[in-house]
């Protein structure tokens, strides 16, 4: 070996082969590293400070949070040219949502998918909706025999149509699942996301049993003139690439007192939606008098989301 | 008096640097290699975070792929790492004892890498700190998830602290004080069972997968880890006699091939009892299993997998019972190669994957890694075995006296290692 040579450098001085040629791989190591992490710079997510640094939403004092709605709304205004305005919707006090659908009229034409993905500002290209809608056969309640991509007339002969979204469960394993609560169930029983928290882990997404949430794989792409302008900063807003988002009962129309887009959309009148603490409520009605039932009720995540069939 | 602690054990760390970087050509290529790859690796990971997760192949029906299955092999390595320890501190085996370092490095190097299979896996790496107890917001006790950061990052945190200490003292010519490892030894033991356990209590703990929702898989979890620790020590123990002059007594790799033998049989035993379960049982828990093992529905994604997994174990073990393999022999080489690779299938295409197949909506969706997932990982694994490298050079020069505090002309170990 040649550890006895020397260089004589400037600065450095005398110095041996075997430390100048490290002392260069090591350079050239550096500025190959530099080179391999510069996509991380191109990046043009929302990486600003104060994003950066926002706190969870639960911790947000209000004056804090006017602050991120407003900017928010900026941001959204200048990338669509729509006179986007970003909200938060508080949960109303007294008031506990749940959903009914109703099977027997239930034809699956999907409208209620179409729905959700314009009303929710989803990725176009993907085709992201909250909702799947299962073809079935009669006789039993069993996906194994079930076709979410069915793609021909409806109602087929023999079948049955099964639209299944986020059971906002009351007892939901998402929530458990999250390490950083940035998920949590709200008093109306809505579960909610604040996507400027989530760490993008999907361990909420293996946890569900009704395949229930979304990831943005990448940043959602929508045309700005398809943009909804009513959004809610746990909703509907645009959400950022790399978090996880889930059906929130169109909490941006529903805590204003009007009903779901999904429901809004149902030709058949399918779905009933409300407030089951309200006795006169047609949800209460649904739940007193008809036979109703929960998907996976033996996994005991109590959904607020039930089924039933009328004839 | 604390100034110069201080200063020696920067002149430790600095003499430790150049041991790590110097060797011969073998050395030099293969750290070449390794950094190469990993160059290649931090790459992919770049861009994928520039233009998101879209760059894996994972869905929202596989949500989960080759980065966490990746992730349950490492925390399985690091925690087969104590079948050294148990040995050398609880049955107080001299010649054992005498290598156990080697087990406590692979230990550090192997949770390094469960570390940053997560860390690639998330979405938001830039939000991090959300993570961090007292900064960020930490669902503990009820996520699993925060459990395991817990676990691991303690996992790391005592075989740091035991292999430093043991190599400063070592390095000092001391004779190391018991009181300053031995109960973080004990402790350690109890918590290589615990990363494991707590892995898989991530998955099992999860009732809409019926697939993974069962009591035998932290059993299952260990007893892989058992075999897989092992075999990759015994392959790690093979590069470190050959290549130095660590003096390697036959005793303690003729154990660890026993330990792999009891293990090798307990995890082929428990596959079977699970397998006879689902397939005996039939019905909805069967699906995955059935597309695993079968296909379903005209789709074989993991078929080959599986097989290939089940066939490597199989012969490894069968290996590992001939008599050659208590021998430095190839045959034990061959064995400790098939059970590793094997045992890496098992617990990720084998387990992971097929727990997202069919979907909790019995959705058939297959799964095979993108280019992007297969740079990461294998970039993970390069910076895994470097940092494993280069903590051996220094372990090797400090047991052989070659780096004592004692001589201070910093020297160079002249063989590759």
């Amino acid at each position: 070996m040649s550890e006895s040579k020397t260089f004589s450098l400037p600065v450095i001085g005398e110095v041996n082969r075997r430390t100048a040629i490290k002392a260069g791989a090591a350079t050239l190591g550096l500025a190959a590293w530099a080179v391999a992490i510069k996509p991380w710079f191109e990046w043009t997510g929302e990486l600003d400070t104060s994003d950066f640094l926002q706190k969870h939403y639960r911790e947000l004092a209000p004056e804090e949070l006017q602050v991120i709605l407003n900017r928010l709304t900026d941001e959204a205004r200048k990338e669509t040219g729509k006179p986007v305005v970003v909200k938060d919707h508080k949960p109303i006090p007294g008031v506990s949502f749940a959903y009914a659908l109703n099977l027997s009229i239930c034809i699956g034409c999907r409208r209620c998918v179409e729905a959700c993905h314009v009303e929710n500002n989803h990725d176009r290209p993907s085709h992201q909706s909250y909702i799947r809608v299962f073809e079935m056969d009669k006789g039993g309640i069993n996906f194994e025999k079930g076709d979410a991509t069915y793609d021909h007339p409806v109602p087929a002969k023999d079948k049955y149509y099964m639209p299944v979204q986020c059971q906002q469960c009351e007892n939901p394993p998402c929530v458990s699942a999250c390490p950083i609560e940035a998920t949590w169930q709200e008093s109306d029983g809505i579960v909610v996301v604040d996507y400027n928290w989530c760490i993008g882990c999907r361990y909420c997404e293996a946890a569900c049993p009704y395949h229930a949430r979304r990831f943005n794989w990448s940043k959602p792409e929508v045309p700005p003139a398809e943009v909804n302008p009513n959004q809610s900063y746990l909703s509907n807003r645009i959400r950022p690439q790399g978090v996880i988002e889930k059906c929130t009962f169109c909490l941006h129309r529903t805590r204003e007192g009007k009903l779901p887009a999904c429901l809004e959309a149902c030709p058949t009148g399918a779905r009933v939606f409300g407030n089951v603490l309200d006795p006169d409520s047609e949800i209460r009605w649904v739940l007193d008098n008809k036979r109703v039932f929960v998907l996976k009720e033996e996994l005991g995540t109590k959904p607020r989301f039930y089924y039933f069939f009328d004839k | 008096m604390k100034a110069t602690g201080v200063v020696n054990y920067v002149r430790f760390l600095r003499r430790s640097l150049h041991v790590a970087t110097d060797g011969g050509w073998v050395f030099y290529a293969w750290m070449f290699v390794l950094s190469a790859i990993a160059l290649v690796g931090a790459n992919a990971w770049a861009v994928q975070v520039r233009d998101g997760m879209i760059r894996t192949n994972m869905t929202d029906h596989v949500s989960w792929g080759l980065y966490i299955a990746n992730f349950t092999f490492c925390v399985g390595l690091a925690a087969g790492g104590v079948m050294m320890v148990v040995p050398a501190y609880l049955y107080h085996d001299r010649e054992m004892h005498d290598v156990v370092i080697i087990g406590e490095i692979l230990a550090i190097a192997a949770i390094i890498m469960s570390t940053l299979s997560v860390v690639v896996d998330l979405g938001r790496p830039d939000r991090f700190w959300h993570l961090i107890p007292g900064i960020g917001k930490f669902n503990w006790p009820i996520s699993m998830l925060t459990w395991d950061i817990i676990v691991l990052n303690g996992y790391l945190l005592i075989n740091l602290h035991v292999v430093g200490y043991l190599l400063y003292t070592r390095y000092q010519g001391r004779t190391p004080n018991p009181k300053w490892y031995v109960p973080f030894v004990f402790l350690s033991i109890m918590w290589a069972i615990s990363i494991h356990t707590v892995t898989a209590f991530l998955y099992c703990g999860l009732g809409g997968r019926p697939f993974w929702n069962t009591a035998l898989l932290a059993p299952r979890f260990l007893a892989s880890a058992f075999v897989s620790g092992p075999a990759f020590i015994l392959l790690v123990m093979r590069v470190v006699r050959v290549g130095s002059d660590l003096p390697m007594q036959p005793g303690p790799a003729r154990l660890l091939v026993q330990i792999i033998r009891v293990a090798a049989v307990v995890n082929l035993l428990m596959l079977a009892s699970e397998l006879f379960t689902l397939f005996y049982t039939g019905g909805a828990h069967l699906a995955s299993a059935r597309y695993l093992f079968f296909g379903d529905h005209g789709k074989y994604g993991l078929v080959a997998w599986i097989w290939s997994a089940i066939a490597m174990n199989l012969i490894g073990t069968a290996l590992f019972f001939t008599p050659a393999a208590l021998r430095r022999s190839t045959t034990r080489v061959v064995a400790c190669v098939l059970c590793v690779v094997g045992i890496w299938i098992e617990k990720g295409m084998g387990l992971i994957i097929p727990g997202f197949i069919p979907s909790t909506l019995h959705e058939i969706v297959e799964y095979a890694p993108s280019l992007t997932e297969w740079k990461v990982t294998a970039g993970i694994w390069a910076l895994g075995l470097l940092l494993l490298t280069a903590m051996l050079k220094v372990a090797v020069s400090v047991f052989t006296n070659r780096m004592s505090e004692s001589e201070s002309a910093p020297d160079s170990s002249s063989r590759a290692t």
